[in-house]
């Protein structure tokens, strides 16, 4: 039925059966609209947040998915400025997902802000001075980008690509693709790092405060670093599943080897940073307001103990690390499957406690430990991009030519 | 936020609650939430999503009977000063929507332009901070009876404490009728000052050396406004939120509450000179 539309010499699964897939999830997508249109017109009571808790699920999928989605600026930094041109046969699909990410992580900042028609004042009347303000101009600037980066591979497809004009305009952007690259990667640094530094300047949160250099808290350098080195395991976890979905193998080894590798000592480095940030603030930051270590680990109701700072450094950091820096280890397809969950694991469990953490720790003595239980319409509303993230990359998948190597990995007969 | 000043005259309006006075009788929030149109549910027993612009915190001293002892906090906005003007909450707010007034030290709120963000209240840990969760609704014929001077919030907004900030410009308003440009230490007090039976809260400049705020908490201006008067003390000091509500307890545990303390130190010995980092 829409085999026009297909790109040549792969093989795609019938229209029926690719259609009733859509509609399953089609169904979770609209079951997130409801929920979304419900926090739209009756407001942000219909969450589980309160006034102690300002910042919660949203602004972790938020952080979230775009530590995941930094995949898409590291790898094209690697690929069109540092020239590992291997990277050639991914760098499609991490950008797919990277714009996937942020135009999620847009979505989900509509719905978290009170007053959603106003949120052209954080433009019109910045304050230069905020964290969030940073990161708003970098998100949205480098949103743009990946859209951008985007449309090449959309003018890929099969019938857009019979047009001339369009065959010409995808061409010529390809070939000065470096420049959106590399204009990606500085915004990337920027946004990444200034959502690190929401939560460092909280010099009235002790759990999220850190020493500055320059105008910029640690946090800023340790999230881009961590965006860097764990997106990449987010592109190959992907590209894992879609070939466990669509049963083919899409991309050669020597590719996945060389992200995972890279990818393995980017986590390394970073760990080196985030044990002597974390030793510093347990030893010197934290104690200077008063605080010892374990307080921040002392939540009484058992989710902020000491469990979580060693799922989030050791399984999620260490572990994860050792493995992608070994060559054998890496090379085991299930050790490299492990890695790449925990690593995704490992950043997603920093992004929440420098979130929610910091939320759910009281500061004045005489308080109690804060607790919060996102509402359905939270949950629906974190799973909506989920969904709207398998569509497009489904789509995408479906016709366009994502992967260059699947039609030579994947020979079809006659 | 980086409008310039005349420091000579800048004025810095602040509190000391006498915690020995305070009964918890509520008078203050009950005030508060008069004179500032500060909307209400009909069942406010959730707390964390009810509006208390003058919050009331039940101390204890952790002790058995009969060596129990309670004390109460009234707990408005802060104010802080923080670092040159720069309070937690003014610094994140991505719109200006909040902004540090260098003439009056007062933490303004501006609700049409506050587009409900929240990290305002992310950032301060007073949590003197709240969000309209709902649109307010007032009970039958009570809209006759808000106060014209305070405009009510909407839905999807943050709001705060002013220490009555529409008292001062009426005040000055009534000032500058009678050819004056300095108000006398009575023409601007907060509701909540006025409304406390016990006498528990002073309020006025804390630069000017008659007011009584100033005589009881002594501000050391030298030192981010360290009070350095005995049993004065303020919330979360080591932070270097620089707040302008002072406290003042002869009761030891009370004071020692007011901060956090590492198991050796002292009550109220804490090195300001420690903290660095933030701008």
């Amino acid at each position: 039925m829409d085999s026009a539309l297909l790109p040549k010499g792969v093989k795609r699964c019938s229209f029926p059966q690719f259609s009733i897939g859509i509609l399953i999830v089609g169904a979770v997508l609209l079951w997130g609209v409801y929920a979304m249109l419900l926090c739209w017109f009756k407001g942000l009571n219909q969450t589980g947040m309160n006034d102690s808790y300002g910042f919660a699920l949203w602004i972790w999928a938020d952080l979230a998915v775009i530590a995941l989605g930094g995949g898409a600026f590291f790898t094209g930094l690697l690929k069109y400025i540092i020239g590992k041109d291997e990277l050639k046969n991914i760098i499609n699909f991490a950008v797919v997902i990277g714009f996937i990410c942020y135009s999620s992580a847009l979505l989900i900042l509509a719905i978290d802000v009170g007053q959603p028609l106003r949120s052209w004042f954080i433009f019109w009347h910045v304050n230069v001075h905020s964290m969030l303000a940073e990161v708003a101009f970098c998100l949205s600037i480098y949103f743009s980008v990946l859209a951008i980066e985007f449309v090449p591979l959309l003018l890929e497809n099969r019938k857009l690509d019979e047009v001339p004009f369009f065959h010409n305009l995808a061409h010529n952007m390809h070939e000065v693709m470096a420049v959106f690259a590399a204009t990606g990667a500085f915004l990337s640094c920027f946004h990444q790092g200034s959502l690190g530094g929401v939560a460092g300047v909280l010099f009235g949160r002790p759990f999220a405060f850190r020493e500055h250099l320059l105008v910029w808290p640690w946090t800023f350098f340790l999230f881009t670093w961590s965006a860097a080195a764990y997106g990449p395991c987010f592109t190959i976890l992907l590209t894992k599943i879609t070939e466990g979905i669509t049963r083919k193998k899409l991309v050669k080894d020597n590719v996945v080897d060389l992200l995972a590798k890279i990818s393995g000592w980017m986590i390394a480095s970073y760990m080196v940073a985030k044990l002597i940030d974390t030793w510093y603030w347990a030893t010197v930051t934290a104690p200077s307001r008063g605080l010892t270590f374990m307080q921040f680990y002392s939540d009484g109701n058992g989710l902020y103990t000491l469990w979580i700072i060693v799922a989030e450094l050791v399984v999620g950091g260490i572990l994860p690390a050792l493995i992608l820096t070994n060559k054998t280890l890496r090379a085991n397809k299930s050790m490299l499957l492990l890695a790449v969950i925990l690593a995704c694991i490992g950043v997603c469990i920093n992004r929440w406690v420098m979130v929610l953490q910091v939320m759910a720790h009281p500061v004045l003595p005489f308080e109690e430990w804060f607790a919060y239980m996102p509402s359905w319409q939270e949950v629906a509303t974190t799973i909506l991009p989920v969904a709207y993230g398998v569509i497009l990359a489904s789509l995408a998948y479906r016709y366009l030519p994502v992967f260059p190597q699947e039609r030579e990995l994947n020979p079809v007969n006659g | 936020m980086n409008k310039t000043h005349n420091t000579q005259k800048a004025k810095k309006y602040g509190m000391v609650i006498d915690l020995d006075k305070c009964t918890g009788c509520g008078a203050c929030m009950v005030a508060c939430m008069a004179e500032n149109n500060v909307p209400f549910k009909k069942d406010e027993t959730n707390k964390l999503d009810s509006i208390t612009w003058m919050h009331l915190y039940k101390l204890t001293n952790g002790k058995a009977f009969p060596e129990t002892e309670i004390c109460y906090l009234p707990r408005p906005c802060m104010h802080c000063e923080g670092a040159h003007g720069h309070p937690p909450c003014v610094s994140v707010c991505p719109a200006t929507a909040t902004d540090y007034d260098h003439g009056t030290g007062i933490v303004s709120q501006i609700y049409t332009r506050c587009f409900g963000c929240r990290y305002c209240m992310g950032a301060c840990p007073y949590h003197a901070r709240y969000f309209n969760w709902w649109d307010p609704v007032w009970p039958e014929g009570m809209k006759e009876y808000l106060s014209p001077n305070v405009s009510p919030r909407m839905r999807g907004v943050v709001e705060k404490c002013s220490f009555c900030f529409h008292r001062y410009q009426l005040a000055m308003d009534k000032a500058y009728h009678e050819g004056r440009k300095e108000l006398e230490e009575h023409e601007y007090q907060s509701s909540c000052t006025q409304a406390c039976p016990a006498g528990a809260i002073t309020f006025g400049d804390l630069n000017n050396p008659d007011h009584q705020v100033h005589k009881i908490a002594r501000p050391d201006n030298e030192h981010g406004g360290k009070p350095s008067a005995t049993n004065v003390f303020r919330l979360l000091e080591r932070l270097g939120t620089n707040p302008k509500v002072y406290y003042m307890s002869s009761r030891e545990w009370v004071r020692r509450l007011g901060d956090n303390y590492l198991p050796h130190e002292k009550t109220g010995e804490i090195a300001l000179g420690k903290q660095k980092g933030h701008h």
